[in-house]
């Protein structure tokens, strides 16, 4: 599904290296998680994968399901089914959740030559979604994450995700600033969308996210590389023994 | 005090190319407002109030031309029942009006109560106009009042069933209108009028509205999207107790707009909401100037004016509250903003609070900026294309100013000319 190939990515401003050569390879119908200490180059792999301004690849690739996404515009990414939740939901004052949901599902149904969906079957479809995610009417009719708590926002995002089935699934530490229940009602709107055909990049610190979305594989990311790669036991051994062992052991 | 000497000329030269209309029981005041026209002479650049916009064009003695544009759509409120009144290039056409009877209303025209001795208006008609021209002066008023062609006289005593809609249509390249109506809206009635149209080539209007105690009064203007035509309008308001103005103003396009607004709060307990939202390319130039005075306790004013400006247009704001003494438990809000599509327009802002009060809660505020990117970022990472994400993002920043209007549907079709307006620039 997701190939991305010996990926280095400076910024666009400053002469700072911050991806080194990140190899990676998600399948269709897999999860795969990435771990790693602060400032590692997480985030930045998921913003350069969904278009964000401010990066320049300086060599590598990533395609998806064979096609080169970098040179993609982010709105043809997301029409091609890349999607990012994000660390830090964006507020946007004046545009109503709603109308985004059904400006944003009906964008990328036109990219694809596909139909819009009818003001009557976006609604049903929104309303059965948010029920499950525990997004009341209220908070689908205020504007774009604008005074939404931090759990609500993470679940406003899972929400997107569940309206505009992506095919690859970018999760940049979704968990954090959830409570327990949130956490639970984040992880079931996930695993309901796991299928055979979508694939699943999770980005988190915490064992716990993974408790609930089993991961088939996990990375640890460090420095701007992909220093180590194994099954679900590695997370617990980051949540055990922290990195320093496997940092020294990849002599990071 | 005796004129500077270019003021002076200046002046003589346009009110030279004038003459007093018959003014029957209007009279009076035309000479009255004459004389403050010859006393504070019509400005000019190097006035204060005239800072950021040249009115040069806005005085001169010939106006300059503006080609009638054909719009190539329906004009702005036709999908309403209303009372229409029409103009054209600043004369009622009455084939083109409705029948101006109305229950719970009476219209009409200036010319027509000019032969009355005795008549309501009389004691408005630039009445308010000549109030507000302390403590800053506005000649262009002035100069209105005393030449005005045509206009209505419009006296609200009940609910009338629709609103009254004045359309100002442009027929010709080189009209040259002034327009002057006068509102009295009646202790507890309450009436809504809608303005729209170009008007002319060049349009001098002005609105004198006294709303009694009770009373309210709903104004939502829409100027024409002809690209040449320029305008000076003011609008005098006068609130009595409990009384209610509110009103909105849509302007798309015109190489020149001054839009002054001054209103009194002269009862306890009264509510002036004025907004504006503007979007202009290029050689706009749009001006908002709003001097609201609250005298009486317990009032509350809001003016909230949003700009759109790119490709080189410019936006200015002049607003001031000036709180009186004894003005009390005063709440006024003043917010101006522009969104800069591009680093060649500009917004000139100048907010003023003058509060003689002790407790009252005033706050002003004045930002420009640029669309923000992490938003934009966010709406295409969803897969909305960037001018749509652009286009959400411009009709998000006027929002505040256009939940200002009372009416939804109302609300609705402006909204539908933003976007029409934004769609075009893609
Ligand atoms: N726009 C930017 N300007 C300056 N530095 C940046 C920028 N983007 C990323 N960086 C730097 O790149 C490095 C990687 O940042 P990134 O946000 O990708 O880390 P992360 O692994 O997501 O960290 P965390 O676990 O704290 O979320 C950090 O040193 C960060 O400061
Ligand atoms: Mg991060």
């Amino acid at each position: 599904m997701l190939e991305i190939k010996n990926l280095h990515v400076k910024l666009e401003e400053e002469d700072k290296q911050i991806l080194k050569g990140v190899n990676l390879t998600v399948e269709a119908g897999k999860v795969h998680a990435i771990m790693g200490p602060n400032g590692s180059g997480k985030s930045t792999l998921s913003y350069v994968l969904s278009g964000r301004d401010g990066y320049e690849v300086t060599d590598g690739e990533a395609t998806l399901a064979g096609e080169d996404i970098l040179e993609m515009e982010p709105e043809e990414r997301a029409a091609a089914g890349i999607f990012l939740a994000f660390q830090y939901p964006v507020e946007i004052p004046g545009v109503g959740n709603m109308t985004f949901l059904r400006t944003a599902v009906n964008a990328q149904r036109k990219a694809r030559g596909e139909e819009e969906l009818s003001a009557s079957d976006f609604l049903k479809d929104v309303r059965a979604k948010a029920k499950t995610l525990k997004i009341d009417a209220e908070m689908l009719k205020r504007p774009v994450n604008v005074g939404f708590s931090g759990g609500e926002k993470k679940r406003n995002e899972i929400l997107q995700m569940a309206m505009l089935e992506p095919k690859m699934c970018i999760l940049d530490e979704t968990d954090s600033g959830l409570d327990v229940d949130a956490m639970k009602l984040v992880s079931e709107g996930v695993n309901a969308l796991r299928d055979e055909g979508r694939g699943f990049l999770v980005i988190t610190h915490y064992q716990r996210l993974l408790d609930h979305i089993k991961p088939d594989v996990v990375h640890i990311m460090a420095d701007g590389r992909i220093i180590k790669t194994g099954g679900p036991e590695l997370a617990l051994e980051v949540e055990n023994n922290g990195y320093a062992d496997i940092l020294a052991e990849e002599g990071v | 005090m005796a004129l500077p000497e270019r003021k002076q000329s200046d002046t003589d030269a346009r009110l030279a190319a004038m003459t007093l209309p018959e003014g029957g029981c209007l009279a009076e005041a035309r000479k009255a407002a004459l004389s403050r026209v010859q006393t504070m002479g019509l400005p000019n650049r190097r006035d204060e109030y005239w800072k950021y916009t040249r009115p040069d064009t806005l005085v001169q003695a010939d106006a300059p031309t503006a080609a009638v544009f054909d719009a190539g759509e329906a004009p702005m409120f036709d999908e309403f029942d209303r009372l229409k009144v029409v103009f054209v290039d600043g004369v009622f056409d009455a084939e083109a009006s409705d029948d101006l009877s109305l229950e719970g209303i009476s219209i009409e025209r200036i010319a027509d109560i000019c032969d009355k001795d005795i008549h309501w208006a009389k004691d408005l008609y630039g009445v308010l106009e000549a109030r507000g021209q302390t403590p800053v002066a506005r000649p262009l008023a002035a100069l209105n009042t005393a030449f005005a062609q045509d206009g209505v006289v419009i006296r609200v005593t009940g609910t009338p069933s629709k609103p009254v809609n004045l359309v100002y249509r442009h027929g010709s390249d080189s009209s040259d209108a002034i327009l002057h109506h006068v509102v009295r809206v009646e202790s507890g009635a309450s009436a809504t009028i809608l303005e729209n149209g170009p008007a002319a080539s060049r349009f001098n209007k002005c609105m004198e509205v006294d709303v009694a105690d009770g009373g309210a009064l709903h104004l939502v203007r829409a100027q024409g999207r002809d690209h040449e035509r320029r305008a000076a309008t003011h609008l005098f308001a006068r609130l009595g107790t409990e009384s209610v103005f509110k009103a909105f103003t849509l302007t798309v396009n015109g190489v020149l707009t001054r839009n002054e607004a001054v209103i009194e709060l002269t009862g306890d307990d009264a509510v002036a909401h004025i907004a504006g939202a503007c979007v202009g390319d290029g050689d706009f130039h749009h001006d908002d100037t709003v001097f609201i005075t609250h005298d009486a306790v317990n009032c509350e004013s809001r003016q909230v004016f949003k700009k759109v400006l790119r490709n080189g247009a410019t936006g200015v704001f002049q607003g001031k509250i000036l709180v009186k003494e004894g003005a009390q438990k005063t709440d006024g809000y003043q917010i101006s903003q522009s969104l800069l599509l591009d680093d060649d327009s500009q917004f000139l802002a100048k907010p003023e609070l003058e509060i003689y009060a002790d407790d009252v809660a005033c706050s002003h505020g004045s930002t420009s900026g640029a669309i923000d990117e992490e938003g934009l970022f966010y709406l295409r990472s969803r897969g909305v294309p960037t001018d749509v994400a652009a286009d959400l993002l411009t009709l998000a920043f006027l929002a505040e100013a256009v939940e200002e209007i009372e009416d939804d549907e109302i609300a609705a079709a402006l909204v539908a000319r933003l976007e029409g307006w934004l769609a075009r620039r893609r």
